[in-house]
């Protein structure tokens, strides 16, 4: 079966001062349709660095990065933003959500960018709504929100364009342990219904529920393990 | 991404924050407003001029003595004489057919006395067609009734002020007054005007021709106004004029003509001119108008880079990110060209009220000008801040860096 994201020998750096630090550092990685990854790794290792790269929200050094089977990393913007918009779905920590506009009109946007209309936005905005149990608070604005409800607004956005890949960066940060958990289970449970789920996180109990664990340290990938296997031996995928 | 939601989304974000929308508006409409009510001042000032033009009466000619060559420059207002124009000379051009009326005009100095007042007036000479060919009225009494031939009595008619002056509030017709020692009946008084092209007719006197002859003792004229009997025949006249006046001058054209449509169009002319300029001047805070966009645009777009940072996320291209802050311009000045036209109608339709004899309105052209001019700067300057939006390294912008 072909992978979804195939990445070979990708670096990436930054200048700090005048020091180039490697952020990424010839990573490896294949990763299926379907499936649930957790990255996992101290401050500064590179995970969310990671997680852009699949996001294409960033640029390697060098490298090869194919999202279904399209190289990455030659495109130019507005393509890699084409793509952004048809395959990938953000979730973040701080939730980020456009703060002057109500719920469903921040789950419309990406709909709204690629120019479907307002009729059918809605529509498919309620469904979703719905389905992720917030249909009463489509008109609130995020301040009137909670956490966890923001979140679950977040991840109806991400949602909307129905993508392949859902990337998370810390998606329970900022929320306490009961909304956490409940964002955690509709996460996954869109992992059943087939979307490829990768979570970055701190949180080592949220990192072991993942079907597979990758460890980072100094930009490297230094453990890939899926959940059942015995927690030694280091491999790449 | 659809046109209509751009504008909403524009739309959006600038009702979000009222107070900077507010301020940019007011910067926008007063460029706007400015150039609009500084063009109508000149404008009123053109239209003023033109009206007190067509008070002089409709196609009308004037003829000085003596020659000026009009080789470009301004038109000569008075001629240097040579050969005097006579009286004769004016009773010789009513052979023209296509003039109508001839009002030959003495104009001297004298003093008017009554009861031990007195007063220095302007002293015109002429037949009885100046009263039509100047437009002008008696408010009491009659006008004489004597052309360039006829011989004719003392008597005059006195404008306004002359007869406020010299009599205040009582009856001035029939009364007598002297003019350098010669007695005069008041027959007339002028009605109320205002100035017609520098002669103030409230401070003057009107005798008959041949009264004012002997009064001067020369038969030399000041100039002679003509009204031409239909329009479009200037042309015509003018060469009329200068044959006879050859044949009864030894050969030469010593005269010049000045039609009021050749005077007109060169005045107006020149106003149009000024009030141009007038408008670019204005148009400097349109242009600073524009500075405050920019510097406003640049703050929004570092405030807002978070949200930029999410656009980005979500699949918005540089491109679209661009045009949402273009657009956002585009309803701010939209906004604040209609408030400043607005409030420059308000403006002129009050000073419309306050001052009704000056006919002040705004041209059509300065309308479009300052709006398509503050469109122009609107987006110019808003460009730069949109493309720096654009240019946003989503990751950095997510973090607000």
């Amino acid at each position: 079966m072909q992978n979804l994201i195939d990445i070979k020998q990708l670096n990436k750096s930054y200048l700090v001062g005048e020091q180039p630090l490697q952020v990424l550092s010839q990573i490896d990685l294949a990763i299926a349709q379907g499936e649930y990854i957790s990255i996992m790794g101290p401050s500064g290792s590179g995970k969310s660095t990671l997680l852009n790269m699949i996001g294409l929200l960033d640029r390697p050094d060098d490298g090869s990065y194919q999202l279904s089977n399209q190289q990455t990393t030659k495109l130019d913007e507005e393509l890699r933003a084409e793509l952004r918009r048809q395959h990938i779905g953000f979730i973040f920590q701080n939730f980020h959500l456009i703060d002057r506009l109500t719920a469903i009109e921040n789950v419309e946007l990406p709909l709204m960018l690629s120019g479907v209309s307002a009729q059918s936005r809605r529509e498919k905005a309620m469904q979703l709504f719905t389905r992720l149990g917030i249909a009463s608070r489509a008109d609130h604005l995020p301040k009137q929100l909670s956490g966890g409800q923001m979140q679950r607004v977040a991840i109806a956005r991400a949602m909307i364009m129905q993508p392949q890949i859902l990337l998370a960066d810390e998606p329970t940060g900022n929320l306490d342990q009961k909304s956490g958990l409940e964002v955690i289970d509709l996460l996954e449970e869109l992992n059943t219904q087939g979307i490829t789920l990768i979570v970055v996180t701190h949180d080592k109990n949220l990192g072991k529920r993942a079907h597979r664990h990758l460890k980072m340290i100094d930009g490297k990938i230094i453990k890939d393990l899926p959940n059942n296997q015995a927690t030694t031996g280091e491999t790449n995928a | 991404m659809r046109s209509q939601d751009t504008w909403t989304f524009g739309w959006q974000s600038l009702s979000r924050y009222k107070l900077r929308t507010l301020l940019l508006l007011i910067a926008i409409s007063i460029g706007v407003t400015s150039v609009l009510i500084l063009t109508s001042f000149g404008e009123g000032a053109r239209l003023f001029i033109k009206q007190e033009f067509s008070n002089l009466g409709n196609e009308m000619m004037i003829i000085l003595p003596g020659k000026k060559e009009t080789t470009g420059g301004s038109i000569p207002i008075y001629g240097t004489s040579a050969r005097d124009l006579t009286i004769n000379d004016a009773i010789a051009l009513e052979q023209i057919s296509s003039i109508e009326k001839v009002a030959p005009i003495i104009a001297g100095n004298s003093l008017i006395s009554y009861q031990g007042k007195s007063r220095e007036v302007i002293t015109l000479g002429s037949s009885t067609d100046i009263f039509s060919v100047r437009n002008l009225n008696v408010a009491q009494g009659r006008i004489f009734k004597y052309s360039a031939k006829d011989n004719s009595t003392a008597v005059c008619v006195i404008g306004a002020t002359i007869k406020k002056e010299l009599f205040g509030n009582n009856q001035a017709v029939g009364e007598w007054v002297r003019f350098s020692g010669q007695k005069f009946r008041v027959i007339g008084v002028l009605e109320e005007r205002g100035e017609s092209l520098g002669l103030d007719m409230r401070e003057m006197v009107i005798i008959p021709l041949k009264t004012a002859e002997s009064l001067f003792n020369s038969p030399a004229l000041f100039r002679i106004l003509l009204q031409l009997n239909k329009t479009g025949s200037e042309q015509y006249t003018e060469q009329k004029i200068i044959e006879l006046i050859k044949r009864r001058h030894d050969g030469e054209d010593d005269v010049t003509i000045i039609s009021q449509n050749s005077l007109m169009s060169s005045l107006n002319n020149i106003l149009t001119m000024v009030t141009a300029s007038i408008a670019a001047i204005a148009a400097i805070s349109l242009i600073v108008a524009g500075f405050l966009i920019m510097n406003v645009t640049y703050i929004s777009v570092a405030k807002r880079k978070q949200e930029i940072g999410i656009l980005k996320a979500i699949g918005a291209s540089a491109h679209q990110v661009q045009v949402i802050f273009l657009s956002e311009a585009l309803i701010l000045v939209t906004i604040g060209v209609f408030i400043g036209i607005a409030f420059a109608y308000a403006f002129i339709h009050v000073v419309g009220l306050l001052w009704p004899q000056f006919p002040i309105a705004i041209p059509m052209w300065a309308t479009l000008a300052s709006s398509t001019l503050a469109f122009l700067i609107g987006l110019l300057f808003a460009w730069l801040p949109a493309k720096s939006a654009a240019k946003l390294d989503p990751v950095l912008a997510l973090r607000g860096q």
